[in-house]
């Protein structure tokens, strides 16, 4: 089946929203957040797919070699990086709230306070 | 809003997501297909710039700006975490103590710290020949010196990690990759430009700016999650008390 690879980024999206809605720990809803952004690794990856290619690195292959896209993986590692830094700005602001108010249960997050 | 309407709310809205994705991936051309136009373009560039690391080439020279915007996000989230993990007026620094360590995890981490170090220079240095280049590179060296945290403790880490180099290194980075731009200028051509010579396809020496601005790359990720995980790290080992919630 032609389509399976794209179904699969879409089926790992909503997984990870899933997760993010019904979560009751912050830690757990960032864990999430990371799990539906990989599903746009998967995306990424399957539409530069090419049958019988393999990476586009010419240091020990041919040049004329059959590569798989090289455009969609230099985004996935963009994706990855930018992943990574709203993973950590994301724990700090939990951090900040486990200080504040000594919960990171967001439905105990409840009331505005300064 | 209770937590089952919230969910069921999710559910309604995560089968029309559903739906509409399925129907959108039905008129994607196909998984595998061997017509990928930009990937024969960016191949092509490639060849031309003399630049054996496809992706390299792509993040570097061809996409050069937007891996400026990328590498100043990451800049910009390393101050941002800088800022919230910052020590409050109710924290108190505590000196961490020393920890026992089995002789044979310190044995290993003696072992594995050098060859990790050495690792991430190779893999940042080769960005523009072999898989891998600044982003991963830097990644590596940062997790080579956490190896003396999980092989020793957190004393050995912080003799090992200069703070106020680290974060001057870091902003050192971020703007040698702006200034590497100014280059292209200065030839009289765009800013970002690769007008550099380019090299022999294959050489270490190649690709004309891709090594350079893989290697400000590599050190602006090595020092941004080393000072990143310095004040995660903090948080746990050296903050005492402060906080409703305290240390958890």
């Amino acid at each position: 089946m032609s389509v399976l690879p794209f179904l699969v980024a879409g089926w790992i999206l909503l997984v990870g929203m899933y997760g993010m809605v019904t979560s009751r720990d912050l830690v757990h809803a960032v864990g999430c957040l990371a799990v539906a952004q990989s599903s746009t690794y998967v995306l990424l990856l399957s539409v530069g797919f090419r049958h019988g290619g393999t990476a586009p690195v010419y240091s020990d292959i041919p040049t004329n070699a059959r590569v798989v896209d090289p455009v969609v993986q230099a985004l996935a590692l963009t994706d990855v990086v930018v992943g990574a830094t709203v993973t950590a700005l994301l724990l700090a602001l939990a951090l900040q709230l486990q200080k504040r108010h000594g919960t990171v249960d967001p439905d105990a997050l409840d009331g505005l306070r300064g | 809003m209770t937590r089952r309407a919230r969910t069921r709310l999710f559910l309604a809205a995560a089968a029309v997501i559903a739906a509409v994705f399925a129907l959108a991936c039905l008129r994607l051309p196909p998984f595998g297909t061997q017509t990928h136009p930009y990937a024969d373009r960016a191949v092509e560039a490639t060849m031309r710039q003399r630049t054996a690391n496809t992706v390299s080439s792509v993040n570097f020279d061809q996409r050069a700006f937007d891996t400026l915007g990328e590498e100043t996000i990451l800049f910009a989230a390393v101050l941002g975490a800088v800022g919230l993990l910052r020590r409050t007026a109710d924290e108190r620094r505590t000196r961490p103590r020393p920890v026992a360590v089995l002789p044979s995890t310190r044995l290993f981490g003696a072992v594995m710290l050098p060859i990790t170090l050495l690792t991430g220079v190779y893999i940042v240095g080769h960005g523009q020949l072999s898989p891998g280049g600044g982003f991963q590179g830097g990644v590596i060296l940062a997790t080579g010196v956490h190896l003396s945290y999980l092989a020793a403790d957190y004393r050995v880490l912080d003799r090992l990690r200069h703070r106020e180099a680290l974060d001057r290194a870091d902003a050192l980075a971020a703007g040698t990759f702006a200034a590497l731009g100014l280059i292209g200028l200065g030839a009289g051509a765009a800013y970002l430009q690769n007008v550099l010579h380019l090299g022999t396809f294959n050489q270490l020496v190649s690709g004309g700016l891709v090594p350079y601005i893989n290697a400000a790359v590599g050190v602006e990720v090595a020092t941004g999650v080393i000072v990143i995980l310095a004040h995660f790290l903090d948080q746990t080992e050296e903050f005492a008390g402060g906080g409703k919630g305290g240390s958890r």
